[in-house]
């Protein structure tokens, strides 16, 4: 055990490489930007409410949708992965810190700032990016305002932070596995980071290629995406949906690799079909790369690759629900009990089941002329993204708090977390089905009154599902502070993987000295 | 009371309602406007519309029934091993055949659903033999709708939100059609093939009528095609399905599909007023005429932007404006070919040359503006050919 402890005061999380360190900040920087993006949300369903324009002005609106979406992605859900994969990978594959901590901690100083500077744009004359989180050109580039450079500067250094980000985690799970740590013994959650990284670093250079070209279109006179200059609209859609789609993956990968972790825990028994679960994730991946057009369907593609992206498409169904069975025959004849992190972790496969399902219903490309743009999509992604990736989250910071903490959360607080969570979420998005396919546009301020009904009870879902986060933070800072110690190294009975052998809690240094795997 | 309980006990029972519609194939009404608690696509008036119903409709039986096999094996383990009923776990962790039959299985369902898909994409595809084309162009934050006519001049006009400010503020209450309604309907004639080629002028816009079964990209510098051919009479309804900008919401698109007959008369009626232009460009007006036409021009294409009293608002102010009260020449500039980089668009293909000239003599001489001059649709033409 190395007998350094963390630094004293401010600088220590200034200058610190400690993973452990740089994972909270992580995760707590995550949660500010959760609550920042959900506030977001809250002015678009708070103007949702009734027909009729109440709150906010139009302009406004379009910066609330984009801003909610740009700052959920890139600022709440892919860093507090970032940081799980921090505190746990090391942990998890019995190696001391990451491969490369100072660039670690650099990959995390960069976002504080960057997201300051994005907020930032929303107060800036013309305001901020209201194009949407997809950014499509011309509306993104002729027609934007002024602060989109500001946006494109921040998009350069959220890649910056991710290619860091993920090549650290590379290096670190290539070469800093424990003796005897193979690679097909590593817990999931590392085989869905490592995956996972590799999508980062192919696609986030795509996303510089993108907004590099905005930038020299806005200020430098080109045409890539103007066809007044001979330039091509579609292409930006093409590019952005070569880093898109793939981004998708990236944020439900490491989702999976968390519910993998959490199932059999309290399943009390171990993961069914560990090898089909690796060979699905990276079916998924190598899949995700050539589906990109199935969010074009309506762009006016030859019939050809319209047919090629459908069966491309509707392929990612196979692998995916493997993943699927697997979890649930995990389940089937294990010994169950229903704490916190295992609630939101079954809650998390039926959902994200649902909006898979949504998801192939989308592939069908002649379906999709009915659907695209409509709720229907927003229903579709948020049951992939909120109940996917974001309960996935909720599952895992339960699941690891006494082991970062050395301290139990409430459960009955937990429970109803999750209970409040649950409902909010489905009456939120579950009657965004209906008035897609009923016809109303996403993105859109003010709709006919035939859509009143759904669109009230979404609203009121958004609340409660918002509300319940305070509640989540009033958890955690509650364990932080008053939570009864845990004693035993392995908090849960049925966790098997190495970061349940150091004690609770994890001390600064472990695996100074590696682990014995057999 | 009565009617008050009668409101609760539907509102209670809508649920109830609303779930077993999803569950049911039945036909749907085939109005052209959403319903209220709708909670299913509209089999729409066209033959695609119907097929891609279908087609909606098995891939959701589909995963209704993988869902229900799937979930009760969960919900079943969730409840029969629980640990105060089964403490100990059983220690399998794989099974070949199964995890073969789960890859093999959800495979052929992607068969059983790709055969359909396939088929009714090739038809959307097939825009041949079209009996009628029109030009629909995307506008922030209106359409043009632009027919063409082998045999003659093109018919053509724009089609905006007719919805009132007030409407929208709340300070009126809100008709039926709030936001699905247009000052000037595309007219289809019933039964005929009708090819839509759509572009955009300045950003990109969807073009979406979900009773047509037609939702097709605008894009600038592109020109898509789609078709339609709708087997019933009736006004159909939709909106802008791309964000656009400000505005896009407030962008709806109306059609109303009648009998041929009717079309025709539409039809005549509309070269007619076309014709009616056409000499109108060739005289020379009062000033009177002029700023009557020019006010009616600006409560329609200038008023949202630049305010009631030419006090401006998203625009610059008209009053006392320094190129409302300087060079003519430069007055018709910005008005026929915008100004670049702000809101101002070109106005040249979006008003007639008359409407032009009147709306410019119109704005020279109100809300305290007093040039004294007149433009005339000749002065406006000859801008145009000069530049």
């Amino acid at each position: 055990m190395g007998a350094h402890g963390p630094a004293k005061g401010f600088t220590r999380w200034l200058t610190t490489t400690n993973h452990k360190d740089i994972g909270s900040m992580y995760l707590w920087f995550s949660f500010a930007m959760f609550l920042l993006g959900g506030s977001f949300a809250m002015v678009i369903r708070a103007e949702l409410f009734q027909p009729g324009l109440q709150i906010v002005e139009p302009e406004f609106f379009n910066q609330m949708t984009t801003m909610h979406g740009l700052v959920m992605v890139f600022g709440a859900i892919m860093p507090a992965f970032v940081g799980l994969a921090n505190w746990m990978i090391p942990m998890m594959i019995g190696a001391p810190d990451m491969a490369l901590p100072r660039m670690n901690n650099w990959s995390f100083w960069i976002l504080p700032p960057t997201f300051l500077m994005l907020a930032s744009t929303l107060f800036m004359e013309g305001g901020g990016p209201n194009f949407g989180w997809t950014f499509y050109a011309p509306l993104s580039t002729t027609y934007a305002p002024p602060s989109v450079t500001f946006f494109i500067f921040a998009v350069h250094a959220m890649g910056i932070s991710s290619i860091m980000g993920s090549i650290n985690i590379i290096a670190t799970v290539v070469n800093m596995r424990a003796p005897g740590m193979t690679y097909m013994k590593m817990p999931m959650f590392v085989w869905t980071w490592l995956i996972t990284a590799f999508l980062l670093v192919a696609v986030m250079p795509v996303l510089a290629g993108a907004v590099t070209m905005m930038l020299m279109d806005i200020h430098f006179g080109t045409s890539f995406f103007n066809a007044a200059g001979g330039g091509d609209p579609v292409l930006f859609q093409h590019v952005f949906w070569f880093f898109g789609h793939p981004e998708v993956y990236i944020i439900i990968l490491p989702a999976f690799g968390v519910v993998s972790e959490i199932i059999p825990t309290f399943s009390r028994k171990p993961l069914f079909g560990y090898a089909s679960m690796v060979y699905a994730t990276a079916s998924i991946a190598f899949l995700s790369f050539i589906v990109w057009v199935h969010h074009m369907y309506t762009v006016g593609l030859p019939i050809a690759g319209e047919l090629f992206f459908m069966y491309a498409t509707m392929l990612i169904a196979v692998p995916t629900a493997a993943k699927v069975f697997n979890w649930i025959t995990t389940m089937f004849k294990g010994s169950i009990t229903l704490e916190t992190p295992m609630l939101f972790a079954i809650a998390k496969v039926f959902l994200f089941t649902i909006g898979g399902f949504s998801g192939l219903m989308l592939a069908m490309a002649p379906a999709d002329f009915q659907y695209h743009d409509s709720y229907f999509v927003v229903a579709h992604f948020h049951y992939t993204m909120v109940a996917g990736a974001i309960f996935a989250l909720s599952a895992a910071v339960y699941y690891w708090l006494p082991k970062w903490t050395g301290r139990m959360y409430n459960e009955t607080m937990g429970k109803t977390h999750f209970w409040i969570s649950f409902i909010g979420f489905n009456l939120t998005f579950f009657p965004q089905h209906f008035v897609g396919l009923a016809g109303m546009p996403r993105r859109i301020p003010d709709y006919n009154l035939m859509f009143a009904d759904f669109n009230m009870i979404s609203s009121i879902g958004a609340f409660i599902y918002g509300s319940s986060q305070l509640l989540f933070l009033f958890n955690v800072v509650r364990t932080i502070t008053h939570g009864k110690p845990v004693s035993d190294a392995k908090v849960w009975d049925g966790a098997t993987t190495l970061e349940w052998t150091v004690p609770s809690p994890a001390p600064y240094h472990t695996f100074s000295t590696p682990p014995e795997v057999k | 009371m009565y009617l008050q309980a009668k409101r609760l006990y539907k509102l209670a029972l809508s649920p109830v309602l609303m779930l077993l519609s999803l569950f049911s194939t039945g036909a749907w009404a085939n109005d052209g406007s959403p319903q209220r608690w709708q909670t299913n696509m509209t089999p729409g008036v066209t033959e695609v519309g119907a097929k891609i119903y279908d087609l909606h409709m098995l891939v959701l039986w589909i995963c209704v029934a993988v869902g229900v096999i799937v979930f009760a094996v969960m919900f079943y383990s969730v409840f029969a091993y629980r640990r105060d009923r089964h403490q100990e776990p059983a220690t399998f962790h794989e099974n070949t055949k199964l995890e073969i039959a789960w890859t093999v299985v959800p495979f052929l369902l992607l068969i059983v659903m790709a055969v359909p898909a396939t088929n009714t994409l090739i038809e959307i595809y097939d825009t041949d033999d079209a009996e009628l084309d029109i030009l629909i162009t995307g506008y922030q934050w209106k359409w043009k709708y632009e027919y063409i006519n082998p045999e003659g001049d093109n018919v053509s006009f724009f089609s905006s939100l007719l919805t009132d400010k007030a409407e929208i503020g709340n300070t009126e209450d809100k008709g039926s059609n709030y936001l699905l309604e247009v000052d000037e309907p595309l007219v289809l004639p019933v039964g005929k093939k009708v090819r839509f080629l759509v572009t955009a002028n300045d950003v990109l816009h969807a073009w979406w009528v979900p009773a047509l079964a037609v939702k097709r990209d605008a894009i600038p510098g592109f020109i898509n095609e789609a078709w339609t051919n709708a087997t019933e009479t009736g006004v159909y309804r939709g909106q802008c399905a791309e964000l656009c900008g400000r505005d896009h919401g407030f962008m709806p698109i109306v059609v109303n599909v009648v009998e041929e007959a009717d079309y025709k008369t539409w039809m005549a009626d509309k070269q007619a007023e076309a014709a009616e232009i056409k000499k109108l460009m060739e005289q020379t007006f009062s000033m009177d005429e002029l700023v009557e036409r020019g006010k009616t021009v600006y409560n329609r294409s200038c008023v949202a932007c630049h305010g009631a009293n030419g006090e401006g608002g998203v625009g610059k102010p008209i009053a006392n404006s320094p190129i409302a009260t300087g060079e003519v020449a430069q007055h018709i500039n910005v008005l026929v070919n915008g100004v670049p980089g702000t809101a101002m668009q070109a106005f040249g293909g979006q008003l007639n040359d008359v409407d032009l000239a009147a709306v410019v003599t119109y704005t020279r001489n109100a809300f305290g503006n007093n040039m004294g001059d007149k433009v005339q649709p000749i002065d406006v033409y000859n801008f145009k050919k000069g530049q």
